[in-house]
């Protein structure tokens, strides 16, 4: 492998997780938070990709695509919330895994009845539809180096919000024990929401900005799932930073993979997963919480 | 009492359907069955253990892949050789992933299960030698004839509800249900509760074999959207919706969601959407299934 092929690789793995990181760090926050494992999550990817295509398609500029469908994210967040997943607090792991699990059919039909079945391609906004020169041989486009850079910058805000604000204070409370957060007269309904639609948000975003580089289509947010369920196992589940390191550890894994052994790219990312399990069963950064 | 009415009513149903010898019927029930045998296997870990595992429709593809394997290369079809081989292999197969996914506990567990499954899922579809996402066909069937899988359907079905009941009544099973109320105190009572798992693991995972190998010689294929997470999703919708913990639940809830599919597939041409919202309806407002409308009192 020439050095060039070799950064390209490098800035490819580490861009690829970057965007699960914004998918994992929402379902990490919302299993920390609220106790509740979201399968529905990859569903919010994939109406994310959708609605960039669908949008960008009517307006067409991606990014003011992306301006109009992170509001309708939201919305749609809240609305899950309240309408489902805040029936699921005080329930058992296997009616969340049901329940959720319903949405993604629900979801997947949805998609099925409102655009079909084709994949549809999404054009770059024309001021980054160029490349840049890695090296002699290798280019490398700048919706991937945008895609990075917001995903950085959101990293960044994140961890702002989350160390520094009053609302940080209280998801960090509310990840290490929510009953006392109740308690002390927060009202953690609100608190609840809001995380869960920031997450929904989240993992719309990583779809958007992941539709002109993968393509929209259906399932898509079902490998985007996986994965990050791998992510969030990885670096412990209700632990940011952990996400953060794991979703590069899982991106560069699996770039490297599709390069070095195709065909078992996507086996590679589930041998590191077993390998760190059998170091450490909860995680790199795993969470002091036993109970849950 | 009306359980065991309500079971040999079923059981005698099926079986009289054999000398019908109509293909859909044959198909149908056969496919539906299998069903019964995935739900009760799964019930014995997520309704007697409390074990939420999603590897199960991965032991069930494992098995109906491995006798595609022997019957297409080495012209190993007889039965006698092919049914303990897959199941075992199943089993081994259960061992492996089992001991790895229960060092890991609650919502981990689901989620490493989740991830093994996925593994499988990839390394069979995106692999040409192994029949990639169109799969592979069993060229020769170890049991001929429609009539014949489906006697063997329903003996196996019959078997492995025999099997599990006598299992669970046994004081093994009693353990199982002590792990599910409480694993720490089983713990402290000097039992090994993670060997005790992983045994429960393994004979489900063999069970699932089971269902893998049948349903591979009643429909002469298999692919790898039968290994998928999606599949084991709709195993555990069967167990909660027939009730989990009943056993008797489960296979009667398997029965039930394949009439559903097939008059919803009818009915519109968006029956997922159908079976989301049962999926939902049922988590809500029917947390025991069918079973504890059945029942009426819980179970002690």
């Amino acid at each position: 492998m020439s050095l060039s092929l070799f950064v390209l690789q490098v800035v490819n793995g580490l861009e690829y997780g970057l965007l699960l990181f914004l998918v994992a760090s929402g379902l990490t926050l919302v299993f920390g938070v609220l106790g509740v494992l979201n399968f529905a999550h990859g569903s919010f990817y994939m109406l994310g990709a959708y609605l960039a295509w669908w949008l960008s398609e009517r307006t067409g500029s991606l990014l003011v695509a992306i301006l109009v469908a992170i509001p309708a994210m939201v919305v749609i967040g809240l609305a899950v919330e309240r309408l489902a997943i805040a029936r699921l607090y005080a329930r058992d792991h296997l009616s969340q895994v049901l329940l959720t699990y319903g949405l993604v059919l629900l979801f997947n039909e949805l998609q099925r009845a409102l655009w079909g079945n084709d994949v549809h391609g999404v054009s770059t906004p024309r001021a980054l539809a160029w490349t840049m020169h890695l090296g002699e041989t290798q280019t490398w486009p700048a919706w991937r180096a945008f895609t990075a850079l917001a995903c950085v910058g959101i990293g960044v805000a994140m961890r702002q919000i989350v160390l520094k604000t009053r609302f940080g204070m209280r998801v960090r409370a509310g990840a290490s024990n929510a009953e006392m957060v109740e308690a002390l007269g927060i009202d953690v309904r609100r608190l609840f929401a809001i995380l869960f639609s920031a997450g929904t948000a989240l993992a719309g975003l990583a779809g958007m900005l992941a539709a002109p580089l993968t393509t929209v289509y259906p399932g898509m947010g079902e490998s985007v799932l996986i994965l990050s369920f791998v992510v969030v196992v990885i670096g412990g589940i209700g632990s940011i930073k952990g996400a953060f390191f794991g979703a590069l550890l899982v991106g560069l894994a699996d770039t490297f993979g599709k390069v070095l052994l195709p065909g078992f790219a996507s086996a590679i990312v589930y041998a590191v997963m077993a390998a760190v399990l059998l170091w450490r069963p909860r995680g790199l950064l795993g969470p002091a919480f036993e109970g849950r | 009492m009306r359980r065991r009415l309500l079971l040999l009513a079923a059981a005698a149903a099926l079986g009289a359907v054999a000398f019908s010898g109509d293909r859909f019927w044959l198909q149908f029930l056969g496919k539906a069955m299998i069903g019964s045998i995935l739900a009760m296997s799964l019930d014995l870990l997520v309704g007697f253990t409390g074990l939420v595992s999603l590897a199960h429709s991965a032991f069930f593809g494992l098995a109906a892949y491995l006798l595609a394997g022997l019957t297409n290369r080495f012209d190993l079809v007889n039965p006698v050789v092919t049914l303990p081989l897959c199941v075992a292999f199943a089993a081994a197969c259960a061992l492996v992933i089992g001991w790895l996914s229960l060092r890991a506990t609650g919502v981990y567990f689901i989620m490493v299960t989740l991830a093994f499954t996925q593994m499988l899922f990839y390394l069979f579809n995106d692999s040409p030698a192994l029949g990639g996402s169109d799969g592979l066909y069993v060229k020769t069937r170890p049991i001929e004839g429609r009539a014949a899988a489906y006697v063997a359907i329903w003996a196996a079905v019959v078997l492995v509800y025999l099997l599990l009941s006598r299992l669970l009544r046994a004081p093994y099973g009693r353990v199982l249900e002590g792990i599910r109320g409480n694993d720490q105190r089983m713990r402290s009572l000097g039992y090994p509760t993670r060997r005790y798992k992983l045994v429960a693991f393994v004979i489900a995972g063999a069970l699932a074999g089971l269902a893998g190998y049948l349903d591979a010689t009643l429909y002469g294929f298999v692919n790898p959207a039968q290994l998928g997470w999606r599949q084991s999703g709709l195993i555990l919708v069967t167990v909660l919706l027939g009730g989990r913990g009943t056993l008797y639940g489960p296979a009667l809830g398997a029965l039930l969601l394949a009439f559903i599919e097939h008059y919803g597939e009818r009915v519109t041409d968006h029956w997922n959407a159908l079976i989301a919202a049962l999926v939902i309806a049922v988590v809500l407002f029917l947390p025991r299934g069918l079973a504890g409308l059945v029942q009426g009192t819980p179970r002690a």
